[in-house]
């Protein structure tokens, strides 16, 4: 069953079409990837179906509820939580407290919640910086922030907003890890990406928007195939290049 | 890593108990000069301390405080004056009272944003003014004044010693500063200090900001509007002017300020700085000299918020990790030395 | 009717002042994105300057009223100079808190060195001079002030419209650090524009004690409608804050004739609640 199903959302900026009648669904478990070229409409998306902006017309469901226009509080406690592509520290808190703040959303309990928050910060690799203001820290660790307060919700559905944009490629190796781990605890991702080769190999399903439209959806191998995407996003060079690195898997 | 319980409550706890003993001191007795003025550090350290909650952790900058302590010092004013009753019936009523309009009055205004909010809770502050100056029935211009009642506990009211009103100023500066002391440590208070650090960011990880503004705004209106109730039996008369005035809601905003906003110390250390500034120069110049605590307050209010925003505790914060940071320096240099 | 039309001429005039005092805090608003507290106190000032000219040198208002406009001109240059250039940047509300602490010294300053007495200027040119216009009577000193403040708003208008100045201003309050790119010194016109705002209050405290009593408590009040009128024309707008003060001095006349002269400020008060949580960017806002 779909964990979130997004059906036929619009959502216009004025004369501006953000997202134009875009329907995708995500499967409970899997990891479904958001991809699509600069001004495509994916973070317009995530806000909307995380509650921070209103659709102009359409319907979004999660757990089989409609969540379409409720308070992106709400959305968080039925158990859909995100990230911000542009990071959001609660600046003149620690780092242990912005988890905690997130911790605090599963257990009203402040030592249970302690405990929560103090394992989500070991997940990150965040322990060194756990007593540092958040304000002050680089875009890297506040990167993993973003992570491990989302993650100390205990969310059912995590939605990543380009948490790898920006990070070294030793760094993106460890967030794709750290994404395969979550997974494995049953937690449900969409993740807006940029970086093909990032989201490509973990994700069971792409979904490619351009222009406000949904261009296509399916498994990554599929999507790299689909002639529509390549023309308008991927480029022949990259398909070719990934069906290179599968044929090289499947020979060795 | 349990921080539930700090090593810094034992120095509060210590504190208080070492305040209990103070009409012990022979200089304090039960109604000196002294005296007076630790109860009025206690009242003030209350007052902003209720402030503090939704001004200072809230980070909801209210001029308004003047209202909710207002209501309460009318609520426990008319219970004796108007009723013949004992206070307590009438300063609970002005606690949910005052409970009630802060949020009615918070809602609409929890829009506004910035100076546009400022602007707003200074005009409630007025509107409530007036309208308590014509109002017949809470005693119009001319306020409440006490008539002669039984002394003790039951009436809440003493005449020739100040020991009951020292003892009751103690409970009051022990349940607020717990109060506070509590929230600081549980969900709502890390709530509260996130939907100040970002709203959005909050409401994104669940947190309902509009209701946790709101019970944080109620709270704060209700002890308020507690320490009004103390005020009120602590002068034997109330006015609009005394209790509803933008001067009083001034003193609200800019004790905390001047101690530390958004800290527990904060509102005592900003009271023990104000209270005896003003008590003294009072008593020294009297009428004559009028307004010089004012203008020294002003004068550390202009160098505080041009210096250091964080108030006195920030400066003291300050202070105390520059000579850590020297100390560590130290030590590194010695250590650099012996290898 | 007769007496309405008084009401209303009444109220017109009172709030011909209102803007007089409010169109400095509106500059100072729109340019910096600073209230100003200290500015009632300006007005309080200013109208002290004129009442000791007055009674010890009988010079006259309407002269000594440059006087209060330089003289409060150097105290705004002075409030930034020293206190408002070191809150930019910090925590939103520092320059409005720190420029109460301005007020408080100034306030009580003034009653320290000049009691909390009321002081009444007589023999001044315009008096208590009126005349009548059909059945009502218009107050001369309350119309030359009306006059003066239409030549003041139209003056700060005009400067900031269209001269070079006011461009480099628009540009300053647009985006100050593209301004600053442009060539244009920002420090300069933040001061400027602090020091005018003064000087057009200042003027406005100068020709007061034509009719009104000077105390140490008579500018906050002033400054109090002065935001107010400010926030209800919207974000810095000028013939915003002009209608907003006109708007002020209607209701203020009104609900203090037909209600009660206490409501006067509920009234007010009251105006500004509906209005801006209506529209929360006033009248003239976006």
């Amino acid at each position: 069953m779909a964990l979130l199903e997004v059906r036929d959302v619009t959502k216009k900026f004025g004369e501006l079409v953000a997202n134009d009648r875009v329907s995708f669904t995500v499967e409970a478990g899997a990891i479904v990837g958001l991809i699509g070229p600069n001004g495509a409409g994916k973070t317009t998306l995530f806000n909307c179906a995380s509650g921070l902006y209103p659709v102009t017309s359409g319907k979004i469901f999660f757990d089989g509820k409609e969540i379409t226009g409720l308070p992106s509080w709400r959305i968080a406690r039925m158990g859909a939580v995100r990230t911000f592509q542009v990071v959001r520290p609660l600046k003149d808190m620690t780092v242990y407290d912005n988890v905690l703040v997130g911790a605090f959303l599963h257990d009203a309990n402040t030592a249970r919640a302690r405990a929560a928050a103090e394992e989500s910060i070991r997940i990150c690799g965040l322990s060194e910086f756990a007593g540092k203001v958040s304000g002050e820290l680089p875009i890297g660790v506040k990167k993993r922030l973003e992570l491990a307060r989302a993650l100390a919700t205990r969310p059912r559905l995590l939605m990543l907003d380009e948490v790898m944009a920006g990070l070294t490629s030793t760094e993106v190796k460890t967030a794709l890890e750290l994404i395969r781990a979550i997974r494995k605890e049953g937690i449900t991702l969409l993740i807006v990406e940029h970086i093909m080769e990032a989201i490509m190999p973990i994700a069971d399903k792409v979904v490619v928007l351009d222009g406000g439209l949904k261009l296509a959806e399916g498994p990554p191998g599929e999507i790299i195939h689909d002639e529509r995407v390549i023309t308008a996003y991927l480029g022949e060079k990259f398909s070719r290049r990934m069906q290179a690195r599968k044929e090289g898997k499947a020979d060795g | 890593m349990n921080k539930t319980f700090r090593r810094t409550d034992l120095l509060w706890l210590a504190f208080t108990g070492l305040i209990a003993l103070a009409p012990l001191v022979p200089a304090i007795g039960s109604n000196s000069f002294l005296m007076h003025v630790l109860i009025l550090v206690m009242l003030y350290a209350c007052m902003s301390q209720a402030w503090n909650i939704i001004g200072g952790y809230g980070g909801q900058t209210s001029f308004g405080h003047a209202v909710f302590f207002g209501i309460g010092a009318y609520g426990a004013g008319m219970a004796v004056v108007t009723y013949g009753l004992p206070p307590w019936p009438g300063a609970l009523a002005g606690i949910v009272s005052a409970a009630v309009v802060a949020v009615l009055i918070s809602y609409p205004c929890f829009k506004l944003s910035g100076h546009y909010f400022a602007i707003a809770t200074f005009a409630i502050v007025e509107i409530f003014n007036r309208m308590f100056l014509v109002w017949d029935w809470v005693g119009g211009a001319l306020g409440l004044d006490y008539m002669i009642v039984e002394e003790g506990f039951a009436n809440l009211v003493w005449y020739d010693s100040k020991t009951g009103y020292f003892y009751c100023a103690l409970t009051l500066f022990a349940l607020i500063f717990g109060i506070v002391r509590f929230l600081e440590g549980h969900r709502f208070g890390y709530y509260l200090r996130a939907v100040r650090a970002g709203q959005e960011t909050a409401e994104s990880l669940g947190v309902n900001s509009t209701a946790v503004k709101l019970s944080a705004m109620a709270l704060s209106a209700a002890l308020a509007a507690l320490c009004g109730a103390f005020f009120v039996q602590y002068n034997l008369r109330v006015d609009p002017a005394m209790v509803m005035s933008l001067d009083m809601s001034m003193k609200f905003v800019l004790v905390t300020i001047l101690g530390g906003a958004g800290t527990l110390a904060g509102p005592l250390v900003g009271a023990a700085v104000l209270v005896p500034l003003q008590e003294f120069t009072r008593a020294k110049w009297g009428g004559l000299g009028g307004g010089v605590d004012l203008i020294i307050f002003g004068l550390l209010i202009i160098l505080i918020v041009v210096k250091q925003p964080a108030g006195i505790t920030g400066i003291v914060r300050d202070i105390a990790k520059r000579r850590g940071r020297k100390a560590a320096a130290e030590k590194g240099g010695a250590s650099l030395g012996t290898a | 009717m007769d007496t309405l039309l008084q009401v209303l001429l009444d109220g017109m005039l009172n709030g011909m002042l209102y803007a007089l005092v409010a169109v400095g805090l509106c500059l100072i608003w729109g340019v910096m994105d600073v209230i100003n507290f200290a500015h009632g106190e300006y007005v309080m000032i200013s109208m002290y300057i004129t009442y000791w000219l007055g009674f010890l040198a009988h010079v006259d208002p309407l002269v000594s009223m440059f006087a209060g406009g330089l003289f409060i001109f150097i105290l705004a240059a002075l409030t930034y100079r020293l206190i408002i250039k070191y809150t930019i940047g910090k925590p939103p509300l520092s320059a409005l808190l720190a420029t109460f602490g301005l007020a408080m010294l100034l306030k009580n300053l003034c009653l320290n060195r000049f009691t909390p007495n009321y002081r009444i200027l007589s023999d001044t040119w315009l008096g208590d001079r009126t005349f009548q216009l059909g059945a009502i009577i218009v107050p001369v000193p309350q119309l030359v002030t009306a006059l003066l403040a239409l030549a003041v708003i139209g003056l700060v208008f005009f400067m900031i419209r269209s001269t070079r100045f006011g461009w480099a201003v628009q540009a300053t309050a647009m985006d100050k650090e593209a301004a600053e790119l442009m060539g244009i010194n920002t420090e300069r016109i933040y001061l400027l524009i602090f020091g005018i705002g003064g000087a057009t209050v200042g003027i406005a405290g100068g020709v007061m004690p034509t009719y009104l009593a000077v105390h140490p408590e008579v500018g906050t009040m002033f400054g109090l409608i002065a935001f107010i009128c400010v926030a209800m024309g919207g974000f810095g707008s000028i013939p915003g804050a002009l209608v907003a003060a006109l708007l002020v001095g209607f209701v203020e006349a009104l609900a203090g004739y037909y209600i009660a002269p206490v409501f006067k400020y509920v009234a007010v008060f009251g105006l500004y609640l509906t209005l801006v949580l209506l529209r929360p960017r006033g009248i003239f806002g976006w």
